[in-house]
């Protein structure tokens, strides 16, 4: 279908709305920054996604997308689907979390519904039938549980979910089966990173059989010192029980973040006031920003937050440009259709407008010797 | 849920569980955590658990390709290790003696112990019920007791009604 290029943008609305991840209810905190549980559901006697044909797939979508709008949690929500979406606003949504690329990457026969508040969405015919999503700005496990529970439960009252008494939820891919939860926290790690602590968190964290990830899951970089922390089985032990044991890891990973941070204020910290300072003037100032070296700066200003050298109230705006920063988010605000070499352009141009009233770094927090 | 079974050897609560295809015989072996009867005593079966799982992995790469297929959507496991991903629902059954060792290596165990929704509980319940009563009939008419076979068959229609109805829709 030829689309006019910015004419009838569907998620135009997500954008304008207030969102969980641009305009969280709570100031944000230090290290952790967001807290995502997804549950993968199946429904009874159809094919999985992957294996299903074009009119098994579609019958699923239409009856998952009825049931799906009708919860109380959905009313006003988004209802999109995959293929009348441009490659533009699935970007947008892969950004915001509320789409995986490997939803984006389907065609006819895949959907989404998202919440107006954006902290829930559930996808339709991704790698499983049903992919319910709750996502919150913050450390919020008990009530996110509390809410994507509930969330199942409705469903499960109109839906016929695929369930075994031995196996629990059945799922496409044998590593989701059982709970088919997947509880991850969105952690700011600039002091690990700088500390070059990484590699040996990312192993500690994997013999806990948890995983590690970058900001947009498998494979992505690490730009922003963004890391996800996930648990990575679902068989064998409740949905409370896996939260928890992924709350002691983030609280271990946590603690050895702000070990590493004083570290640095104690022995390096012109070393670190200088990378703040910089990472301040350039964004101030600078007129060429790729997305890596944004994430980059903005990520120091979020530690410079941290250390008290600016209000904490400058944290909310770190975490909203971290996602307003990203390539489709430029380019959807461009209007026009730029190149990459544009839109490094619109984001220095966006970044200096942001932070030109930025208050001025206050140095002494890091008490240099 | 079910009371989860006991250890072949103690009366301890098994946790440690397999399901293993032997000259066409289904095995199912239970032992509780740290069993001391796990390691090197033969289990009443006959097969040691070392045995037994050395036999399982010879089943999952070899003899099952080809001849294993899903009866309710045609998927065979040479399908899974193109894919990546499973056929239907059913392969969990269906392919249960391929995709079984390979759930033992990636979780920390082999039975669902969290969220069980209430409502496919009492589907279960229903499911059993119908088995159930399906048994007591077929027995009321082998005696020929016609009565008891009608009140069956009033029951079961009315237990079939309340079911569930899933649309069966493969390809
Ligand atoms: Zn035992
Ligand atoms: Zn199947």
């Amino acid at each position: 279908m030829p689309r006019t290029f910015y004419a009838n943008m569907q998620i135009q609305p997500l954008i304008d709305g207030r969102s969980e991840l641009t305009h969280a209810a709570e100031p944000p905190q230090e290290v952790i920054i967001s807290t995502r549980v997804r549950l993968a559901r199946n429904l009874q006697g159809h094919a999985f996604p992957g294996w299903a044909k074009a009119a098994q797939r579609r019958a699923v979508l239409s009856e998952c997308e009825e049931t799906i709008a009708g919860l109380a949690q959905m009313q006003k929500g988004a209802v999109l689907e995959i293929e009348n979406l441009s490659d533009l606003e699935k970007q947008v949504l892969v950004e915001r979390h509320l789409i995986s690329r490997e939803l984006s990457a389907h065609g006819a026969g895949s959907g989404v519904v998202v919440s107006p508040d954006q902290s829930t969405s559930i996808m339709i015919n991704e790698e499983d039938h049903l992919r319910i999503q709750v996502l919150r700005s913050g450390y919020h496990f008990n009530d996110i549980w509390n809410a994507i529970d509930a969330i199942d439960s409705s469903l499960e009252s109109s839906l016929n979910y695929a369930f075994s008494e031995n196996l629990g939820y059945l799922t496409a891919c044998p590593t989701n089966v059982g709970t088919g939860l997947r509880a991850s926290v969105m952690m700011h790690l600039p002091g690990l990173v700088l500390a070059n602590q990484m590699e040996k968190v990312v192993r500690a964290v994997n013999q806990l059989g948890m995983v590690v990830r970058g900001l947009f899951g498998e494979g992505s970089d690490a730009s922003g010192s963004l890391f996800q922390i996930s648990n990575q089985q679902t068989l064998g032990e409740s949905e409370q029980d896996i939260i928890r044991r992924l709350g002691i890891v983030i609280e271990t990973i946590k603690e050895q973040e702000i070990n590493a941070r004083l570290r640095l204020i104690e022995n390096e910290p012109e070393k670190l006031a200088d990378k703040i300072g910089r990472a301040y003037g350039i964004l101030q100032h600078g007129h060429v920003l790729s997305s890596s070296e944004a994430m980059n700066f903005l990520s120091l200003i979020r530690l410079a937050v941290d250390c008290g050298l600016l209000p904490v109230e400058q944290r909310a705006q770190v975490d909203r440009l971290f996602l307003e920063c990203q390539p489709g988010h430029i380019q959807f605000a461009a209007k026009e259709n730029i190149d990459s070499d544009g839109r490094d352009t619109a984001r220095a141009r966006m970044l200096r407008k942001e932070t030109g009233d930025m208050p001025s770094l206050n140095f002494d927090k890091l008490a240099f010797s | 849920m079910a009371k989860p079974p006991d250890c072949s050897h103690c009366q301890k609560p098994a946790t440690i569980h397999l399901t293993q295809i032997i000259n066409n015989q289904i095995k199912k072996l239970d032992f509780c955590e740290n069993c001391p009867h796990q390691k090197g005593v033969t289990d009443p079966t006959g097969f040691s658990l070392a045995q037994l799982l050395a036999q399982n992995d010879l089943s999952a790469s070899t003899g099952a390709d080809g001849s294993l297929t899903c009866s309710a959507c045609g998927f065979s496991p040479s399908d899974f290790k193109r894919l990546g991903r499973l056929g239907c629902p059913e392969c969990y059954e269906s392919l249960g003696d391929f995709i079984s060792p390979m759930l033992e290596k990636m979780h920390r165990g082999t039975h669902h112990t969290g969220k069980c929704p209430d409502e496919l509980l009492a589907r279960i319940q229903i499911t059993r019920r119908i088995e159930a009563i399906e048994k007591a009939l077929r027995e009321a008419i082998e005696e020929e007791a016609y009565e008891e076979a009608a009140r069956l068959r009033d029951e079961l229609k009315a237990l079939q009604n309340t079911q569930v109805s899933g649309n069966v829709n493969y390809g």
